[in-house]
């Protein structure tokens, strides 16, 4: 077996893992946290989510968002720049490795500073802190969105070639 | 007009619409 073998072969499992444990932190947020804490919000009780669950949740949320980008890139290989080139029958899965990229850029640029302000881990007035919610709000939102057809083409990019007509 | 991201549903429905919409583009215009 062949040293890079083994690499892609780790590279793969470890892109998996971090990616389950990446999107599945985002459907939490999405699917469950954001319609809890509207509910929690209303009987007195959201500080048990916002300091006891959302910051560990966004603690392994953005660093495995990281390893998942970091692995899928070593899985890549040489063939990283025929992916994000689109070119070379890599297409498809640039696409979605172009489309996680974006999404890592949003879960470290725009989610998790805004979300340090929404939790008090970084001092904001109210207006800000209203502010921030919208914004990491929608860049989590976007994040659900871009994540339907980044694990179509990240699925599907390679061994389902003849669906694209490779 | 309503942001669609403001609704779960939404959400979701322009995600299948952009994976539709990047299926054909890969299709048809990539090599």
């Amino acid at each position: 077996m062949e040293n890079i073998d083994i690499v892609a072969a780790l590279s793969r499992w470890i892109h998996f893992m971090a990616g389950v444990m990446w999107i599945g932190l985002l459907y939490y947020f999405n699917f469950v946290q954001v319609a809890a804490l509207k509910n929690a919000g209303a009987d007195g009780t959201a500080t048990g989510i916002t300091k006891h669950v959302a910051p560990r949740a966004l603690l392994f949320f953005r660093w495995s968002a990281l390893v998942t980008w970091l692995a899928g890139a070593a899985l890549l290989g040489p063939l990283f720049t025929d992916a994000f080139m689109l070119r070379n029958g890599m297409g498809p899965i640039g696409i979605g490795a172009w489309l996680g990229t974006i999404m890592l850029f949003n879960v470290w640029m725009l989610i998790w500073p805004n979300q340090k302000k929404i939790l008090g881990m970084k001092p904001a007035s109210d207006d800000e802190k209203n502010k921030a919610r919208r914004v990491a709000f929608l860049a989590s939102r976007t994040n659900t969105m871009l994540s339907i057809p980044m694990l179509f083409f990240m699925a599907g990019g390679w061994s389902h070639r003849a669906l694209f007509g490779l | 007009m309503k942001n669609p991201l403001d609704s779960l549903w939404g959400t979701v429905i322009a995600g299948v619409v952009l994976t539709a919409v990047l299926f054909v583009f890969a299709r048809n215009f990539l090599g």
